[in-house]
């Protein structure tokens, strides 16, 4: 589903991302953790080429889309991405947010575009909130509209940029009860994300990036019960 | 000496109908200025070097030079070099308008800057294309950063107006002058149209915080 050969990504002379491969199968579930200003964000936003590596190339479906022929924006419908700020259209009702992309991208009309939003929307438990603007909603409601809003272009691998990041507490198992449920669908996810308890339970791979390279690969519970590197060691003993 | 108002009422309605003249170049140079402005802004955001350097080129030759002087020249200058015997009112809604688009560019320019970033990322991810993203998502965004700044930029237009009396168009400031020199008396004449372009850069100042309120009470962000 998604290949990525030596992969690195420079901003100026600073080297965020040092020669990374790696292969992930359809409908795996990886959780990409690491320290902070490890490259994980940046590793993520490459996939959809929100940013561009330095050099290297990316698969997805066997389609090179770091080659710049490629039509990224076509490539990218079928990308869902989930942001630590939300990011949804603030001028927008929820359910705009959501059928927006669907009826100005794919063309959908007005009609189906509305039953495939709120469909979502009631599955993301949102269906009251159809007609709120997103500042009248808590920040476990935004993400879990900025979910449904990816979803709606019916995409086949989702990214999330630390998706539980800017919650308050008490609102982060919302957000990740509904990434469970997606998962379970069988949908293709890349997670950065700092909820270690999650990526045990819910992930398939385990990413641990530091310093611009993927320092371990492995599964969960190997992971976390014994991780390979002094660096992952040191990183778990300081989080849990 | 003493004030004396009464002598100027004969004048009255011909210093009345400058307002209408005022307003009639005053209004047209606004529009030439947002429609140029409005382009200008957005070369100034493509990723095209020539045509970024090209806004920026202009902006920098209309905001770094007098007013006055850009209207001289166009009033002069066209007459000299091509031999069109350019009319008062082309040049002067020329060279307001023309100049008016420098500031306006640069205005929506730092509106548009002013837009989350993360709006154009979460356009992107959903495979918007550039266009669409900028007239649904990101100008009805920039439109409240604008929108006061704009009104600003229109009041300090009304105002710089007056310039034009220098090449003889008859604004209300020119007007003033006629009825000065015709009475003899300068005083009462240009404290009447003072008083006149108060009351309108007050209207236009009242009707900008109306905008602004408007604005706020309608912010879902």
């Amino acid at each position: 589903m998604i290949k990525v050969e030596n992969i690195s990504k420079m901003f100026g002379k600073n080297t965020v991302l040092k020669n990374i491969s790696t292969t992930i199968q359809s409908g795996e579930v990886v959780a990409v953790i690491g320290p902070s200003g490890s490259g994980k964000s940046t590793f993520l936003r490459c996939l959809n080429l929100l940013e561009k590596p330095t050099s290297g190339k990316i698969y997805i479906k066997d389609q090179e889309i770091t080659n710049p022929k490629t039509d990224i924006m076509e490539i990218r419908k079928k990308i869902g991405m989930v942001f630590q700020q939300f990011n949804l259209f603030p001028h927008m009702t929820v359910l705009d947010n959501v059928t927006y992309a669907p009826r100005k991208v794919n063309q959908l009309s007005k009609e189906k575009a509305e039953e495939i939003g709120k469909h979502l929307l009631s599955k993301v438990g949102l269906s009251d909130k159809i007609d709120s603007y997103p500042n009248q909603l808590s920040g476990g409601q935004k993400q879990r509209v900025a979910i449904a809003r990816a979803l709606a272009m019916e995409p086949e691998i989702m990214l999330f940029d630390e998706p539980t990041s800017a919650l308050d507490p008490e609102m982060v198992k919302e957000v990740l009860d509904v990434m469970k449920d997606l998962a379970k669908t069988g949908m293709t996810m890349v997670i950065v994300t700092h909820e270690m308890n999650f990526a045990k339970e819910v992930a398939d791979r385990i990413f641990f990036i530091d310093d611009g390279v993927i320092l371990e690969d492995a599964d969960p519970r190997e992971f976390f019960t014994e991780p390979k590197t002094e660096r992952a060691k040191d990183f778990l003993s300081k989080i849990l | 000496m003493r004030l004396d108002f009464s002598q100027l009422t004969p004048y009255i309605p011909f210093i009345l109908e400058g307002i209408i003249v005022t307003l009639k170049f005053v209004s047209v140079s606004i529009l030439i200025g947002l429609v140029l402005g409005t382009l200008l802004s957005l070369c100034k955001i493509s990723k095209n070097v020539f045509l970024k350097a090209l806004a920026n080129a202009y902006t920098s030759i209309f905001r770094g030079t007098p007013l006055i002087l850009q209207l001289m020249i166009i009033y002069y200058a066209v007459p000299q070099l091509t031999n069109y015997d350019i009319p008062i009112y082309l040049s002067a809604i020329l060279s307001f308008g023309l100049n008016s688009a420098a500031y306006v560019s640069e205005i929506i320019r730092a509106g548009i800057m002013a837009v989350d970033k993360g709006q154009v990322e979460a356009a992107e991810a959903l495979g918007v294309p550039y266009w669409k993203m900028m007239k649904d998502i990101i100008l009805p965004q920039a439109v409240k950063n604008i929108l006061p700044a704009l009104m600003n930029e229109f009041i300090t237009l009304t105002k710089e107006s007056a310039v034009v009396s220098t090449i003889g168009y008859l604004d209300l400031m020119r007007r003033a002058q006629v009825v000065g020199a015709a009475l003899y008396r300068n005083f009462e004449p240009l404290i009447f149209v003072g008083i006149i372009y108060w009351v309108m850069v007050t209207i236009l100042t009242k009707l900008g915080s109306m905008v602004e309120r408007r604005l706020r009470t309608s912010d879902q962000g």
